[in-house]
């Protein structure tokens, strides 16, 4: 990352604003600056899905289009509902955690390590030094396929189909390293309450390391591809632009609200495992548009192996696995643990009456609530911006309807 | 972690094979509480404190303004989550829970009502636009109702599912909903066809 590099793009970036802004404002000297000067309004509604390639599941959206232009959105969501939230309730602790890998299925991880992290906040477990570092090191590698696969898919979307091959290169070694680590590719169940299943297996740490010293040369091409490309701007700059106070008001986490100015993240605010000790940067933008949110997510792939290779360097061997009885009874309480996904904050709220099944298990999706605010960014804009704002909400519809 | 060190739990875990023993503590004197009963002076019906989180609970009736107030005076300005518990037996049935973080603060509360089966709750979707789908998605699996609340659609399920899946006393194999989809196929609305010899009927 050269940092006049991203200083050229800010400049190209801001003036590309201006001109986009220049360009939609009203101009009252021409009449024909709006299309119903012309032409009769025709409101039409449009159905976009929910088997449509670009969003990234089944997500329906009832849309209210004048022409190209969204009058009005109305996500549909449910289709992929099944019941997650029953089902914890049906089993003990442990059994929870593969239901979790089933919300969010690109950051496995992620999930099972909110899970875990709300039923140890129940029950109240130390967790050995050398398993949150592996949890870290776990959730960094999972937040990095998760980006790429983000980059990858919103980029096809956007008609940038070169990328695409680009991440899921890496992703696929990422995916590697995981089957190494416990024997899954997708569903990890890779924490259990307490700690981690497995220790690492010989030579996985240099495999890791090997990957995260190529990844920076790895990102500056994706940035090549990317970031000063001009159609790829045209696509992202000024679409969908949410300032800060309103990401606060609509609830949104994670990139969306960095890129909109706001510099908080959970692993900075409420440092869980070890990231307390870390030295990290938190990628903040200001101007809240497409283009800003790919930009953080990039600059959080770059902190992401910042943070692996910390980790790394400071494993030593030791326990895995903190003193969890066998069967895990926790006291009649209420919990609420969350951490930073790579989509915004995922937690879990778990109650408990004091038998070996959680009265209560509910999660507080990222996605989801980020996707409530798309008829939001979408309104006024074109059916083909929708594509690259379904894109830069970064859904999974696993962990929208659970 | 920083919740887990404020715990009063001074027992080592290492030594127990046992989880440490913690009990909730009262939290009536906690500062946002006592801004709450100031504000509302009937709304408070109790506070504790458990794992470094705070919990309040409130009358039902005045949950849109103590997350107002919240809001407003005590800067909660990021309602994290909207969801309920079912307690089957217990007087109120329900119990609404509203996590709300503030920024300024970099910490979070919980506030709950009871609500008895049939109760409406205010909607607090007026305070925080979070709350919108969260209280489309906890009427769609408790069958709990928001006074005004703009749009309170069943989210997950379908129009005219006439079941709440997460109460206590949904089965878990699913029911008959009686809705029909695609009537020519299904008749019943879910489930496989009626003349499958694997179908099950649980209702």
């Amino acid at each position: 990352m050269s940092n006049d590099k991203i200083t050229q793009a800010d400049k190209d970036h801001a003036a590309d604003l201006a001109a986009r802004a220049a360009a939609r404002a009203p101009s009252p000297a021409s009449p024909a600056h709006e299309d119903h000067t012309l032409f009769d309004v025709q409101e039409m509604e449009l159905n976009f899905g929910p088997q449509h390639p670009s969003t990234h599941g089944v997500l329906r959206i009832v849309l209210k289009v004048d022409g190209e232009k969204i009058l009005e959105a109305k996500p549909d969501v449910g289709y992929l509902h099944r019941g997650t939230e029953k089902l914890f309730e049906t089993e003990t602790y442990p059994m929870g955690i593969p239901h979790t890998d089933r919300m969010d299925y690109i950051a496995a991880a992620t999930n099972n390590h909110a899970f875990c992290l709300a039923v140890e906040k129940l029950i109240g477990v130390e967790i050995p030094r050398r398993a949150q570092l592996i949890r870290v090191i776990l959730d960094e590698l999972q937040r990095l396929s998760s980006h790429l696969v983000w980059l990858g898919t919103s980029g096809i979307d956007l008609g940038a189909v070169t990328p695409f091959w680009y991440a899921f290169r890496e992703r696929e070694q990422i995916l590697d390293f995981f089957e190494e680590y416990c024997g899954a590719r997708l569903t990890l169940h890779c924490m259990r309450i307490g700690g981690l299943p497995f220790d690492l297996t010989p030579g996985w740490t240099e495999r890791v390391s090997e990957f995260i010293s190529d990844l920076p040369a790895r990102i500056d091409d994706y940035e090549q591809l990317l970031t000063d490309n001009r159609i790829w701007k045209r696509r992202t700059v000024g679409v969908g632009v949410i300032s800060g106070e309103e990401c606060i008001e609509w609830g949104l986490t994670g990139p969306i609200i960095r890129a909109s100015g706001v510099e908080w993240d959970l692993r900075r605010a409420k440092p869980y495992e070890c990231y307390d000790e870390l030295d990290f940067v938190v990628p903040t933008r200001q101007n809240g548009d497409t283009y800003d949110r790919y930009i953080v997510r990039v600059q959080e792939m770059r902190q992401s192996a910042r943070i692996i290779r910390q980790c790394l360097d400071r494993l030593e061997p030791g326990d895995i696995r903190g003193k969890v009885p066998r069967v895990i009874k926790p006291v009649a309480e209420e919990v609420y643990a969350s951490i930073e996904s790579p989509k915004g904050e995922l937690g879990f709220y778990c109650v408990s009456n004091g038998t070996n099944k959680p009265y209560r298990m509910h999660c507080r999706p990222p996605s989801f609530i980020n996707l409530q605010a798309l008829p939001r960014l979408a309104k006024g804009h074109l059916v083909s911006d929708l594509v690259a704002l379904i894109g830069t909400i970064d859904i999974v519809l696993g962990e929208v309807d659970r | 972690m920083a919740g887990e060190e404020a715990t009063p739990g001074a027992e080592k875990p290492r030594e127990a094979a046992k989880p440490v023993k913690r009990e909730a503590a009262d939290a009536s004197g906690h500062p946002w509480v006592r801004s709450i009963r100031a504000a509302i002076p009937d709304a408070v019906v109790s506070a504790k404190e458990f794992a470094g989180e705070v919990t309040v609970v409130v009358a039902r009736e005045t949950v849109a303004r103590v997350a107002r107030h919240l809001k407003d005076a005590e800067d909660f300005k990021y309602c994290v989550d909207v969801t309920a518990v079912d307690w089957k037996t217990r007087a109120p049935r329900f119990d609404v829970v509203y996590h709300l973080y503030s920024f300024s603060k970099n910490d979070r509360i919980r506030v709950k009502c009871g609500a008895a089966d049939g109760e409406e709750v205010p909607s607090v979707a007026g305070v925080y636009l979070t709350a919108n789908w969260c209280e489309r998605e906890t009427f769609d699996m408790f069958g709990i109702r928001f006074s005004g609340h703009p749009d309170l659609r069943r989210i997950l399920t379908w129009d005219g599912f006439n079941g709440f899946p997460l109460r206590k006393d949904f089965p878990l194999e699913g029911i008959d909903t009686g809705a029909a989809i695609y009537p020519e196929e299904w008749p019943d609305g879910g489930g496989p066809p009626k003349n499958d010899p694997n179908r099950k009927v649980v209702s």
